[in-house]
């Protein structure tokens, strides 16, 4: 027989927990028509930008999901959920007051403190602005660590755009530099049109000295580091963030096993100059 | 022609080349500006022109019956403008509509190919300038039509 969903319960951690803690969502926004951001409550469980906790629909399965909050704030998880399958559609459906299974949070961070005193250049493609979400606003809380920042966003059209307004913002913080492309658009919009790799030349970052941070489709990431290193921002200054069919998130089960690396356990968060070659593995 | 050559060695596109070929091709070239939402080049006709974008933005746009125009790529300060006139039968592919008040030196396309053919290192510099950018936008297309962020492809 099926316990009822307790919201009570102390959330999972990273500690080979792998029964979901039932959890109330507390705020839902549609962002776009196919993405949701749920907020649950942590319970006090604090995490790292970069992060990932498994959210489990209740009778459909379970994904991985990023935390896309600010982490500062550690009375909640902040998960956008694009919907792209059976899971995640059960996700973003959930409405305020549903349930929601939650374990986590698991895996590798981006790199804040690597990135103190040095200019920062996040690119971001897609739902992949989600992920970065949480390092925007470390990066925020403590702007005077960090040089100049620089985001470039790419996204498939006008319509496609997360957080438009938290954009406008974050362009208006001195140092901070927003450039945002579309793959194509029509006549109402006058912004940029192209691939994100067209708009890097326009941040304003000493190459000698950034770190990047890349999340998007795999191929983008790819194609940026390539990018990136023509400019002269080496490998080992590049992080991505790996998405793989990850299950137990625990580096159990092998779903995710990547070469010799679990992306649930070891990343999803990786230094480029780690996993670039294997990337090039298409065997893998 | 000599302030028209002192304009053009402002835009990136002559960096590195000799000044006496810059003198050269400033005699194929002058200022223009397009206001806001002026066409400038049209899908079809022929490649008289093409420009170095000093200060300004362009949308370049194909026309999709029942959806309007459409577009795929903005080109920006310090860009060039139009790359067909190099090549048989020199016509555009594509619309070019100013989106801002958009300032550019433009090119006479025949002047120019005749010196290229007259003197084939201007022509060889000329295809150095091009294809860079050329490529760089035919990968950027490449990953546009993959449509990378589009929901099938997560």
């Amino acid at each position: 027989m099926l316990k009822p969903l307790d919201a009570s319960a102390a959330p999972a951690t990273a500690n080979g927990v792998m029964t979901p803690h039932f959890a109330t969502v507390t705020k839902r926004v549609r962002e776009i028509p196919d993405v949701v951001t749920l907020e649950v409550p942590s319970n006090g469980v604090a995490f790292q930008p970069g992060q990932f906790n498994m959210l489990y629909a209740a009778g459909v399965g379970e994904v991985p999901i990023s935390m896309s909050g600010d982490p500062a704030r550690q009375d909640v998880f902040v998960h956008t959920i694009r919907d792209v399958g059976a899971v995640s559609r059960a996700l973003t459906e959930i409405k305020r007051n549903g349930v929601v299974g939650v374990r986590g949070p698991f895996g590798t961070g981006w790199p804040v403190e690597q990135a103190k005193g040095k200019d920062v250049l996040i690119v971001a493609g897609g739902i992949g602005l989600a992920p970065l979400r949480p390092v925007i606003y470390a990066l925020i809380n403590q702007r005077e660590a960090f040089g100049r920042i620089a985001l470039i966003y790419g996204a498939r059209s006008p319509e496609d755009l997360l957080f438009p307004k938290q954009l406008a913002a974050w362009n208006a913080i001195p140092g901070f530099q927003v450039e945002v492309t579309v793959d194509h658009a029509t006549r109402e919009w006058r912004g940029n049109v192209g691939f994100v790799t067209s708009l890097l030349g326009e941040a304003d970052v000493d190459p000698d000295e950034t770190i990047a941070m890349l999340c998007g489709p795999e191929i983008m990431m790819q194609f940026t580091a390539g990018v990136l290193a023509d400019r002269g921002i080496g490998a080992d200054q590049v992080y991505v963030s790996m998405e793989r069919s990850m299950k137990c998130a625990l580096g159990f089960c092998g779903h995710c096993q990547w070469g010799p690396a679990f992306v649930c356990r070891d990343g999803p968060v990786y230094s480029f100059d780690k996993i670039g070659p294997m990337m090039a593995i298409r065997e893998l | 022609m000599k302030e028209m050559a002192d304009i053009l060695r402002q835009h990136p596109f002559v960096e590195g080349l000799d000044d006496g070929v810059v003198d050269f091709i400033a005699g194929c070239a002058r200022n223009v500006v397009f206001q806001a939402n002026q066409m400038i080049l049209k899908q079809g006709d022929s490649a008289d022109w093409f420009y170095l974008i000093r200060r300004g933005a362009v949308a370049l746009e194909m026309y999709a019956p029942g959806k309007g125009p459409i577009t795929f790529l903005t080109v920006r300060d310090g860009e060039i403008l139009g790359s067909t006139w190099l090549l048989p039968p020199y016509r555009w592919t594509y619309d070019a509509r100013a989106i801002e008040v958009t300032r550019a030196i433009a090119f006479d396309a025949e002047c120019l190919r005749e010196k290229c053919e007259a003197d084939h290192h201007v022509g060889y510099e000329m295809m150095k300038r091009f294809l860079p950018p050329l490529i760089e936008r035919l990968q950027s297309a490449r990953m546009q039509s993959l449509d990378l962020y589009g929901a099938q492809a997560s």
